[in-house]
């Protein structure tokens, strides 16, 4: 088999073409203008649904009923106390993105010691968890708009080469995230957990270990997710996280990775984040209103599910 | 008394419990016109839960409901209002959608978690092009029935205890029910026993969006108008009350009375701190404390279990 079947054999591969039709489709409609900042503007939405959509990835490879719901919540945490005790201080940038990572990491504590200890599936885990942290987001944030620190608005909006910051930062921890799940021992045993629980645990997998940084390391890339978009957006705000629940299981899925868990992929979740991003832009440049962009975008994701599912059953 | 026999009471028993402690707090509330107004709000949330448990029943889970919801209720203040037969086609129609998106699930063996997500979009989308921005009026009848007051019993309680009624008779008292239930426990046995996988699954998509319809009507008609977004919470609840009334996500194990006293606990969780005077910053994170606390009992309940049947 020659390197191009191979590629096509790829289970990533569709998500980057649908973003090339798409771009193209755009680009032709604007008779070729507009085209780097266009492709400028999805590398940047788009790498805040990379972060949050590799969480929820290694989450799902977990198996059947793994998701977690209190994504949009953690973001909204996470910036929120992050930005109040930086008080637009560049000084205390780091401090800060430590704040942001203990969120994350007591997030993940507290939605595996819940599934663990009341025994209950992880949705009904992480909403109840959710539905707490989205009100302590609440309390603290006051319904105001907490402003970043001059320096990270400036990380965040300005770019290397042409190429946006946030991008480059969530490219690097896509690139980490593909070596931790295919090439670390850490990563084969969440797929091994996917595939078959007992079995693994039966092989001398660490299940509950795993399950357990598997749930925190969602929940830091969440709130790391938070901490930046508040940056880039000026500012936290409460609803800030909304679409991102959806937002971060429709790349995994699109991306190609199995719903069911057990075979997941990372470049499928760029893919399926730039799509999304230019989907939205392209029906924004044919000039349709805000109800049929919506109609359109869930016809697509159907579409996308039920194609890639038609390729799994032909095998 | 057996601990199977207090995990099943153990939905009614947090309801009364919390009930009794606003009583207690607000002794006014202990009248015709306080329960309806602790309940009234619940009357949409608990038929968007009897239609969230219809889809758990098959072992699927509807992240659409609180969209669609949101959807009706706009039709419902315009169409159904105005042009009574459209908005009937209308909604007829939207149930229909149901019923194939629950065949597309089964015939290409998706995950009904995407496709209900990607449904959620068509809904919201369609929910903003009927209403851009909040308006629309509810139609009187649908007013009139929220607002009617039934000698001696509440409007809210009435409705709660009649949706109760019948989703139980449906669900757990006639065929149709069993054949529900019996594809979520084994879908292949039942498939054995002659029945079309394929259309029980519609039936049972198509009455979660009956029921879901209902939902939606009856929140225009205490809210009076609607809006695009006006239910988005709904399907977090709705999750929510099923698994609070004793339900599970697999294997068909459904309690319709006990999804009812769910959305009643949740509902009645919201509005219990702002009588204990706390910020009203806390309302969700009360329903999901409740949530919790109700999850570990029972997770005691069944321990005792286990340690009585080792004993």
């Amino acid at each position: 088999m020659n390197n191009v079947t191979l590629l096509f054999h790829k289970p990533w591969i569709w998500s980057f073409i649908a973003v090339l039709s798409a771009w193209v489709a755009t680009i032709i409609f604007t008779g070729g203008l507009g085209g780097a900042g266009l492709a400028q503007a999805a590398l940047t939405f788009a790498a805040f649904s990379v972060i949050v959509g590799i969480g929820q990835m290694f989450v799902i490879t977990l198996g059947p009923g793994n998701i977690d719901l209190s994504i949009p919540a953690t973001m909204t945490l996470s910036a929120t106390l992050a930005l109040k005790f930086m008080n637009t201080d560049g000084a205390l940038v780091l401090p800060g993105l430590l704040i942001a990572l203990g969120v994350g990491l007591a997030v993940g504590t507290a939605n595996f010691g819940l599934i663990k200890l009341l025994k209950i599936p992880p949705i009904i885990a992480t909403l109840s968890s959710s539905f707490l942290i989205q009100s302590t987001a609440i309390w603290s944030n006051r319904g105001l708009r907490i402003k970043p620190p001059e320096v990270l608005t400036d990380f965040t909006t300005s770019s290397v080469l042409g190429v946006p910051n946030v991008a480059l930062l969530s490219f690097v921890l896509a690139v980490a995230a593909y070596f931790i799940l295919m090439r670390s021992l850490f990563g084969r045993w969440v797929l091994a957990i996917g595939q078959n629980m007992r079995a693994a645990r039966l092989a001398g997998v660490p299940v509950d270990g795993v399950r357990f940084s598997t749930y925190v390391l969602c929940g830091v890339l969440a709130a790391v997710a938070g901490y930046f978009l508040a940056s880039f957006s000026g500012g936290a705000a409460l609803n800030m996280g909304t679409e991102y629940l959806l937002t971060s299981i429709a790349v995994v899925v699109i991306g190609g990775s199995s719903v069911a868990g057990g075979n997941s992929n990372v470049p499928g979740i760029w893919g399926a984040s730039l799509f999304l991003f230019l989907v939205v832009s392209m029906l924004n440049t044919f000039g349709v209103g805000a109800g049929v962009r919506l109609i359109m975008t869930g016809l697509i994701i159907i579409a996308v599910i039920t194609l890639a599912g038609g390729r799994k059953s032909m095998k | 008394m057996t601990s199977d026999r207090l995990r099943q009471l153990l939905p009614a028993f947090s309801l009364a419990v919390l009930l009794i402690s606003v009583f207690y707090i607000q002794p006014r509330t202990m009248s015709y016109l306080g329960l309806n107004l602790l309940f009234n709000l619940a009357v949409p949330i608990a038929l968007a839960t009897i239609a969230q448990m219809l889809i758990i029943a098959v072992n699927d889970l509807d992240l659409s409901m609180g969209a669609f919801v949101s959807f009706v209720a706009c039709v419902a203040a315009t169409f159904l209002r105005d042009t009574p037969l459209l908005g009937v086609l209308i909604l007829a129609g939207a149930i229909g959608v149901y019923a194939l998106v629950g065949i597309l699930i089964y015939v290409r063996n998706l995950p009904a978690i995407v496709v209900t997500l990607g449904m959620s979009f068509v809904w919201g989308g369609l929910a903003v092009l009927i209403l851009p921005s909040p308006g629309g009026a509810a139609p009187e009848w649908a007013r009139w029935l929220m607002k009617t007051k039934p000698p001696g019993i509440p409007m809210a309680i009435v409705a709660s205890i009649l949706i109760a009624g019948i989703a139980h008779f449906l669900v757990m008292r006639s065929s149709f029910g069993v054949v529900i239930r019996g594809v979520g426990g084994n879908e292949r046995s039942v498939e054995r026993a002659g029945w079309s996988i394929l259309w029980v699954r519609a039936a049972a998509y198509a009455s979660a969006g009956f029921f879901a319809v209902l939902a939606g009507i009856l929140l225009v008609g205490l809210t009076t108008a609607a809006d695009a977004n006006i239910a988005l919470r709904y399907t977090l609840l709705s999750i929510a009350g099923v698994i609070l009334g004793g339900g599970e996500f697999t294997g068909g194990r459904v309690s319709p009375i006990g999804a009812v006293i769910g959305a009643l606990t949740l509902t009645l969780a919201g509005s219990f701190l702002s009588f204990l005077r706390i910020s009203s910053d806390w309302q969700i994170g009360a329903q999901g404390a409740i949530l919790i606390i109700v999850l570990a009992l029972r997770v005691l309940l069944n321990r005792s279990k286990q340690g009585a049947g080792v004993r």
